[in-house]
């Protein structure tokens, strides 16, 4: 009975095309319960952290957490511990972030051209993406090692290294961090080249071959066909990338764990150290969201002026 | 039409079409070469005897292969019931978040109102918060339930880690069923529930399945929250186990290590290379058309 009315209903309402489908305001009932999950597991948690920056919280003591205001945030102003990790964070994901654009540009662009290589290429590309990070980590330590790596014997055969033989890059202060960023542009070479490649895709080969007759080289169709089309894509994944390379963690946990001497400590490994070696858990999401505000002023300023930059073009 | 010309084209300027196809080629190999050669050096460590790996020159190819390393990276940790850890925690949160997130994921894609918008919005801006203030909220509420150092709490930590992404892909597969296939099943007579059933359904079931190997992959390589989270060693899962070879002092035993490392690569590699086409391709439905 009920079903028929509601079919008749909805048979009724789909005259009106699609109607019944896409403008639902009676449907809330529907669409609450099924936006449970995301307010139970998503929105409530990260509220409640939000909220423990704005206390005192540790871990294993007895008194009660009290609201303490603004007293995290201005002790980590005055915090050059957590400023000087800030700095090496954004080394780092800057370091990373743009090599790895350009990289994966240069690598999607060739696969995207009918080379006999590609399928290798393309199932290699994947391997990275497919580890867990605590192996690629592993694994580039392994490389790095100063006696059995890949990296100080191939500089040996190459008669590049000095007398000084094995060098250790994970623990010189001046090599710590470039070796770390490598390992990072290696890590994520994959998700961004794959990206650009489905981006590519995208690209109208006609008119490829149509500005290739009016003789345009290279460079100038890339400037003038593929980089339109491609540029929304490259915006969005420099912006994930960034977001990500931010916030990493694992990676140089099992490289360097933040040596030697804070100089690969991120501010992900500080603000762990803080809040689960230290119990400091106020101060350490009061860290958290100092970050998320950075980060988001910094991605404002990038998309607004590419995106201004898309309508001078 | 195009073609003809194309091949005029090329015919014109063969010299130069030679030489940029050489150096594309090189440019291939370069790249081929640094990918593969870490992966390769890792293999090549492996299998390498204890003797070799104390040479002063280390080589590429193993003199004396051996699968010593393996024997002793079983003895030195405990990996199988690491493994074990590893894959009910990775399975079981894979399996809620499809649960939870499939109903979702379709009132999302079907019923744009207000409250939709604003979830689509949060998934994404949830993406940009760092994991410390994720897992610190979640750690009290567990502390507070007893489920730290528990496989429940990590499983949970887990669903609600890759709710955000599930949601995601799942809505770019439902929009990538054609409303009006729901519509001609309403006309010939479906109710809401059949249509979901029969029709629905089974077009949703390879993104549903290629989501939840996605989430099942990426919580078997994840380390964070299993760090903070997992404490007694019995509980532990593989990648917070493998960081166990590396020792205190950073002084390793470089076979086991190796050998361990290569192990705890295959299942993800395997089930990514599965799945790896329909993901990239969920990812730009939900980024295109969100």
């Amino acid at each position: 009975m009920t079903l028929a009315t509601a079919q008749r209903r909805s048979t009724a309402a789909g005259s009106g095309r699609t109607a019944g489908l896409r403008r639902d305001h009676g449907a809330w009932f529907l669409v609450l319960p099924a936006l449970l999950p995301i307010l139970v597991l998503s929105v409530g948690p990260l509220l409640y952290g939000i909220g423990l920056a704005f206390t005192d919280a540790q871990s294993g003591r007895t008194r009660s957490t009290r609201w303490t205001g603004l007293l995290n945030f201005s002790d980590l102003l005055h915090d050059t511990l957590f400023w000087d990790s800030f700095r090496i964070g954004l080394l780092w994901a800057v370091g990373v972030t743009v090599p790895q654009f350009f990289l994966a540009l240069g690598l999607a662009l060739l696969l995207n051209l009918d080379l006999r290589m590609r399928w290798p290429a393309r199932a290699l590309a994947i391997i990275p993406w497919a580890m867990p990070e605590v192996v690629v980590g592993i694994m580039w330590r392994l490389v790095y090692h100063p006696d059995a790596g890949f990296l100080n014997e191939a500089l040996r055969g190459l008669g590049l290294s000095g007398a000084t033989g094995g060098r250790d890059w994970l623990s010189g202060l001046a090599t710590a961090l470039p070796a770390v960023i490598v390992v990072g542009v290696w890590a994520g070479m994959p998700q961004t080249t794959v990206s650009l490649l489905a981006g590519l895709q995208n690209v109208p080969q006609e008119l490829h071959e149509a500005v290739a007759m009016d003789g345009a080289g290279a460079w100038r169709r890339f400037r003038t066909v593929t980089w339109p089309v491609l540029r929304p894509i490259a915006l969005a994944v420099t912006a994930l990338n960034f977001i990500w390379n931010v916030n990493s963690f694992a990676l140089v946990y099992v490289l360097t764990d933040g040596g030697p001497g804070g100089r690969t400590r991120l501010p992900m490994l500080f603000a762990y150290e803080e809040a689960f070696r230290y119990g400091q858990f106020g101060y350490a999401a009061a860290m958290g969201l100092a970050m998320v505000a950075v980060i988001s002023v910094l991605l404002a300023v990038y998309l607004a002026g590419r995106l201004k930059g898309a309508d001078d073009a | 039409m195009s073609r003809p010309t194309g091949h005029r084209a090329a015919a014109r300027g063969r010299p130069q079409r030679t030489a940029g196809r050489v150096a594309q080629y090189a440019a291939l190999l370069a790249y081929l070469l640094f990918l593969a050669f870490p992966f390769l050096w890792l293999l090549s460590t492996a299998f390498k005897p204890p003797r070799e790996l104390a040479r002063v020159h280390p080589t590429w190819i193993p003199d004396a292969p051996t699968l010593e390393n393996f024997r002793s990276a079983f003895d030195e940790q405990p990996l199988l019931p690491a493994a074990a850890n590893s894959l009910f925690a990775a399975a079981v949160s894979a399996v809620l978040a499809m649960v939870l997130a499939t109903p979702t994921a379709y009132v999302l894609a079907r019923h744009r109102s207000r409250f939709s918008h604003a979830a689509t919005g949060w998934v994404v801006i949830s993406q940009a918060f760092p994991l410390v203030l994720v897992i610190i909220p979640l750690f009290l509420i567990l502390k507070n339930l007893q489920l730290v150092d528990s496989r429940g709490g990590l499983i949970l930590v887990y669903v609600v880690w890759s709710l955000p992404f599930a949601l995601w892909m799942l809505t770019g597969y439902v929009r990538a069923v054609p409303p009006e296939l729901e519509e001609a099943a309403a006309v010939d007579g479906a109710g809401r529930l059949r249509t979901l059933v029969s029709v629905t359904a089974p077009l949703l079931v390879p993104g549903i399945v290629a989501t939840a190997l996605f989430a099942f992959i990426t919580a078997w390589n994840e380390f964070f929250f299993a760090l903070v989270l997992l404490k007694s060693p019995g509980k532990q899962t593989l990648p917070v186990v493998l960081t166990h070879f590396l020792g205190s002092e950073g002084v390793a035993d470089l076979g086991p290590l190796a050998a361990a490392a290569l192990l705890a690569t295959l299942p993800g590699l395997v089930l990514f290379a599965a799945v790896q086409r329909r993901i990239t391709g969920g990812m730009l439905a939900g980024a295109v058309k969100g």
